[in-house]
């Protein structure tokens, strides 16, 4: 029980913080992801009655934006830029090595062991450096498919 | 509240009067990501070191040294850079092994260390006069970004900065600062081009006493980051462009909402608002004038369609990013119903440059319909991908050679004949051709050939990028951004993807072509917003300036560029000896022959990874 109830504290924080204000939807979801490293289902019904508002709207914003995820994440999150510059300079191929390094399938984009989220985002706007990945907030610029397998080691070895 | 600038840029004078030397590391996105702040903290560590009078904060009883960090330089392909005041020496690519030769060298004894300049041909450029990619520029929005300290207001200040706010909240009334933005033609950075001074005159004549004030720093399309680089380097300048705006306006509130990726742009905002209010500059009675202005910063959450005025403003109030129908336009009925201007990071930039020249001496630079200079991010294969800056109706031959240094082939050497391209506009935007290097580069001039500048990214193009392969990875994009709201859009965009992936795939033929071209028009006439609107630009416009390689896609089922895997093929040539080297490193075993005879690959059986290729020592292997 008591673990459950200290579920809901970090997520009624946040609620306070923002005031209770509905128009605040996307920086409280902001902030409950950033605590909790998605959204899960209960805490968004736990919004939803806290603003007085429908479940089917909480949860259409969630879905609207790419920055939410609604599935837990890993402990490590892979950025892989594919804006046009990264893209021109094959950042597919990254993708394809890093896929296979971490044996991911086809839809999964987080490993089994919950070690490793791989992304791709549309631009990160470092595109003087392309092909770009980002690892834990670390910019790697000028990536290839040799160092991403390379960093992923290193990064494995680090924890 | 009343603010003595002079007081502030007095003071901040002769904080530094005993400073001989300044030495400004890049902290851009690039340049950190090739390890700048390594560098200036070893820079710091070995200058206590060697015992030299360094210093990383300004007081008066400080001499000696004072190092500091900077938003982008601009040119980051060659970061980490450093710049050495008051010399005006460039350092490229340093490394923080090379902290103790600097410091020895440059910082006391004023040598010039010629590995660390960069160099045009054989020339040593000492610093950005000599270098031709800034010499080519005409930088006014970007001048301040790479040089001062974006986390210090009162540098901002030092530097000439909130005296055209000063200015327009004091001495200028709303009408006069209309008429001086439309006076002096700009035209809203973000992409469709709208005279600001006009869009400001129409919230300004709305009744009623709140309205808001909105600054648009979704930068979302990909390839672009002259937004990010402006918010990193130089945010007080924005927030001076937001404030002459809400004078002009009428707008007591405001909000820069930025793009969550962008978490540096971010951090710098939110600091640079905070600053700016404690120092009295935001809030009520800005600069003791009637006039009151409250600015919050909102994190987006990853939509591009946010770059449609009203899909951001449903994003602010924390909805679903929907664009409605206009009108009502945002400036009649906006942010909770009230009258709201919505202004690009950059337009908002050059506003406080107006102010302090004038509208006659803007209109000087750029053409007549297209005033004033953009910012472009060059990327792709050139020598010197960056952020640039020129006049409106500089031409694409003056930026790709006299700029960026030329097109470069995959190794990254000058090779003129790799030019294929460039993608100008990202998702909404079209493709130049070699018949368009001397276009001059404005609103009117690109529409006319169904391009755009958008928000300004140039990502040059070379023989091996394939342009189906291009349309298709800007309709993918699109195809995921959109809202969903109009059919056309959601639906069209879908099945144009579902049409380019079989032309890429070998399985269209040429009614698809004409389809696809008729889907296209037909996205465009049926779309609400921006994004729809010009989300079948990409594929109209390589449909016209690349025919035959879409042609040579469906009919001779093959990629001129070499990119679409499915289309590839590779066959053995008689240089063949028979060595045997390519049928042992097939992954697959569909190489079969003699030994010292020529060998055969399997057509059906090969995988394309093109392995045999790159292991034949006699070239004998060809890529078809």
């Amino acid at each position: 029980m008591t673990s459950n109830y200290s579920k809901f504290e970090a997520v009624c924080c946040i609620l306070e913080e923002n005031n209770f204000d509905k128009s605040k939807l996307i920086p409280i979801l902001q902030s409950v992801q950033e605590e909790y490293r998605y959204l899960p289902a209960e805490i968004m019904s736990f919004i939803s009655s806290s603003l007085d508002m429908s479940p089917a709207i909480v949860y259409g914003v969630a879905t609207f934006y790419s920055h939410f995820t609604l599935n837990p994440k890993g402990e490590n999150i892979i950025k892989v830029c594919n804006g046009t510059a990264c893209h021109v300079k094959k950042s597919a191929a990254i993708i394809d090595a890093m896929r296979k390094k971490l044996g991911l399938k086809e839809n999964e984009n987080t490993t089994k062991d919950m070690l490793f989220t791989i992304e791709t985002v549309a631009c990160l706007g470092a595109c003087g450096l392309a092909p770009v990945v980002v690892i834990n907030e670390n910019v790697h610029g000028q990536m290839t498919a040799e160092k991403i397998v390379k960093l992923i080691d290193e990064t494995m070895g680090a924890k | 509240m009343m603010i003595e600038l002079e007081k502030i840029i007095e003071d901040f004078l002769s904080s530094r009067e005993n400073i001989k030397k300044r030495v400004i590391v890049c902290a851009g996105t690039g340049c950190v990501a090739n390890g700048s702040l390594k560098v200036f903290n070893t820079l710091i560590d070995v200058s206590k070191e060697l015992g030299i009078d360094a210093h990383i904060e300004l007081k008066k009883e400080n001499s000696g040294s004072f190092f500091s960090k900077s938003g982008c330089q601009g040119f980051c392909q060659n970061g980490p850079l450093i710049n050495i005041l008051p010399a005006g020496i460039l350092y490229t690519k340093v490394k923080p092994e090379d902290a103790k030769e600097i410091l020895e060298k440059t910082v006391k004894d004023d040598e010039l260390i010629e590995r660390l300049c960069y160099h045009s041909g054989n020339t040593i450029c000492k610093g950005q006069e000599e270098i031709p990619f800034y010499q080519k520029q005409h930088r006014i929005v970007l001048k301040q970004c790479g040089i001062i300290d974006p986390e210090n207001i009162r540098e901002y200040i030092a530097n000439g900065g909130y005296l055209a706010a000063r200015k327009a909240c004091m001495q200028m009334t709303d009408k006069e600062i209309c008429d001086v933005v439309l006076e002096s033609g700009l035209r809203g950075r973000g992409g469709a081009g709208f005279l600001t001074g006009r869009k400001w005159d129409i919230t300004r004549k709305q009744e009623g006493t709140k309205k808001y004030m909105i600054c648009n720093g979704d930068e979302g399309d990909p390839g672009a980051f002259m937004d990010r680089s402006v918010m990193e380097g130089n945010p007080h300048s924005v927030i001076e462009g937001l404030i002459i705006a809400a004078k002009a306006t009428g707008a007591d509130e405001g909000y820069i909402y930025i793009r969550t990726e962008y978490s540096l742009a971010v951090e710098r905002m939110n600091r640079a608002v905070k600053d700016a209010t404690d120092i009295g500059i935001l809030g009520d009675n800005v600069f003791g004038s009637n006039h009151n202005f409250k600015l919050h910063v909102m994190e987006g959450a990853g939509a591009f369609v946010c770059g449609e005025e009203t899909a951001l403003i449903a994003s602010v109030e924390g909805k679903r990013a929907m664009p409605s129908p206009k009108p009502p336009f945002p400036a009649q009925s906006g942010l909770w119903g009230k009258p709201t201007t919505i202004n690009n990071v950059e337009t908002l930039a050059t506003v406080p440059l107006i102010i302090n020249y004038g509208a006659l001496k803007f209109r000087k630079i750029g053409t007549e319909n297209s005033t004033g200079t953009k910012t472009f991010a060059l990327t792709g294969n050139v020598a010197n991908t960056g952020l640039i800056e020129v006049p409106m109706g500089t031409t694409l031959r003056h930026i790709i050679f006299d700029i960026a240094g030329g097109v470069t082939d995959d190794e990254g050497k000058i090779n003129e004949d790799n030019f294929k391209a460039v993608q100008i506009g990202g998702p909404s935007g079209g493709c130049l051709t070699k018949e368009h290097f001397d276009l001059s580069l404005e609103f009117e001039s690109l529409k006319k050939i169904g391009a755009m500048i958008g928000s300004g990214g140039l990502v040059v193009m070379s023989k091996h990028n394939c342009m189906v392969n291009v349309s298709k990875f800007f309709m993918q994009f699109t195809q995921n951004e959109s809202c969903g709201k109009c059919v056309l859009c959601r639906e069209g965009n879908k099945q144009m993807l579902l049409m380019l992936t079989d032309i890429t795939n070998g399985k269209a033929n040429e009614k698809t072509l004409a389809l696809l071209e008729q889907l296209a028009k037909a996205v465009m006439a049926g779309s609400l917003c921006g994004l729809g609107k010009t989300a079948p630009n990409p594929v109209l416009s390589t449909l016209k300036y690349f025919r035959d390689e879409y042609n040579a896609h469906v009919k001779e089922k093959r990629c001129p560029a070499g990119e679409c895997v499915n289309l590839l093929s590779y066959t053995i040539t008689d240089k063949c000896v028979g060595c045997g080297v390519c049928a042992l490193k097939c992954p697959v075993k569909a190489i079969t022959g003699q030994k010292g005879k020529k060998h055969t690959i399997d057509t059906p059986e090969c995988i394309k990874c093109g392995v045999c290729m790159t292991s034949c020592k006699f070239s004998a292997v060809e890529r078809g």
